[in-house]
């Protein structure tokens, strides 16, 4: 994309200070948009979980299935990955989901900021998880952890290759939860923006151009309705991973 | 070579990892329907198994989209 090109997919990913905060210890401090989006996110769904269940009835109504539709919904994915011990980290996975999940849904309305658009966003909840993991890892089980590395059932000359290639598998895990669910809202998003330049591109040209411009127009509510699935399925497979490495740390060793 | 024209010619090369992504996530969905035509019956149990499958396929690929915007807009 040659610079002065109508089209400007990069704009909508810029953090704007909304509240310059200084640089109290030479870190540029400031509320951004970014972390106004985070905050609205956290409160959205807070309401909505502490609305939706104030009733507390036995046989819930609308809302409050919608509410125990998800925690269950998570939760089974917990169990089915990690086994019943790993309900101990439903309160994680279940508030990643839903911050994944409730922050792409959001990202799709038109004139909103994709919270996990930004790889720093993306990569401190995976640094979360991993973090998680390795401490839990070692707090649970000691050096016993380290039998992660080491496969069953290998013969002695190739053990040494196989624990380096583990361990690059391990250190590798991090970096593609953050990256997969980064560049998926990243270019779900450059995507759409550029197809919605189309539109403008071609309707600038006269009667012919305006309906020819319904063509990009069809494109860009495909991609939406394609971004849609893609947001709720990167925050399950987000979600999905995030219990199948608990469960490394839950039970080291194959 | 002209740095600006390599940029482009490498953006437009990383975009060949996509479309072998695709072969991949295809690959998936195959197997998976010709699974169900066999069995109906379980294939409703495994579908979630499928979508994961393919994101995490569909993730490489996004990884190759990642290399071709980094060329474009970083370097």
């Amino acid at each position: 994309m040659a610079s002065g090109s109508v089209i400007d997919p990069i704009h909508q990913f810029q953090i704007q200070k909304i509240v310059d905060l200084g640089t109290p210890g030479g870190v540029q401090l400031a509320f951004t948009n970014s972390a106004a989006f985070m905050f609205g996110i956290v409160a959205l769904v807070f309401f909505f979980l502490t609305f939706a269940t104030r009733g507390r009835t036995l046989v819930p109504g609308r809302l409050q299935s919608m509410a125990e539709l998800s925690y269950e919904f998570v939760a089974s994915t917990v169990r089915s990955t990690a086994g019943n011990e790993g309900m101990k980290f439903f309160p994680l996975v279940f508030s990643l989901f839903i911050f994944v999940l409730v922050a792409n849904i959001v990202g799709i309305i038109p004139y909103t900021f994709t919270v996990t658009s930004h790889l720093i966003v993306t990569a401190a909840l995976a640094l979360i998880v991993i973090c998680t993991v390795i401490i839990y890892g070692f707090v649970r089980h000691g050096t016993h952890f380290l039998h992660l590395f080491v496969p069953s059932g290998v013969p002695a000359f190739l053990l040494p290759f196989m624990v380096v290639i583990e361990v690059i598998s391990f250190l590798s895990r991090p970096i593609s939860l953050s990256l997969r669910l980064f560049a998926n809202m990243l270019a779900g998003h450059i995507a759409l923006k550029v197809f919605a330049g189309f539109v403008v591109m071609m309707s600038a040209g006269g009667a012919v151009g305006i309906l020819g411009a319904t063509l990009p127009l069809a494109m860009v509510v495909a991609l939406t309705a394609l971004e849609v699935l893609v947001a709720v399925l990167q925050a399950y497979v987000f979600a999905v991973l995030t219990c199948i490495y608990l469960n490394d740390a839950l039970h080291p060793g194959h | 070579m002209d740095p600006i024209a390599a940029k482009f010619l490498g953006a437009g090369l990383a975009c060949l990892g996509m479309g072998l992504a695709a072969i991949g996530v295809g690959n998936i969905f195959g197997n998976f329907l010709s699974g169900a035509l066999r069995n109906p019956s379980a294939a409703d149990g495994q579908f979630a198994r499928a979508f994961i499958g393919a994101a995490l396929a569909e993730g490489l690929g996004i990884f190759a989209l990642v290399v071709a915007l980094v060329l474009l807009f970083v370097v």
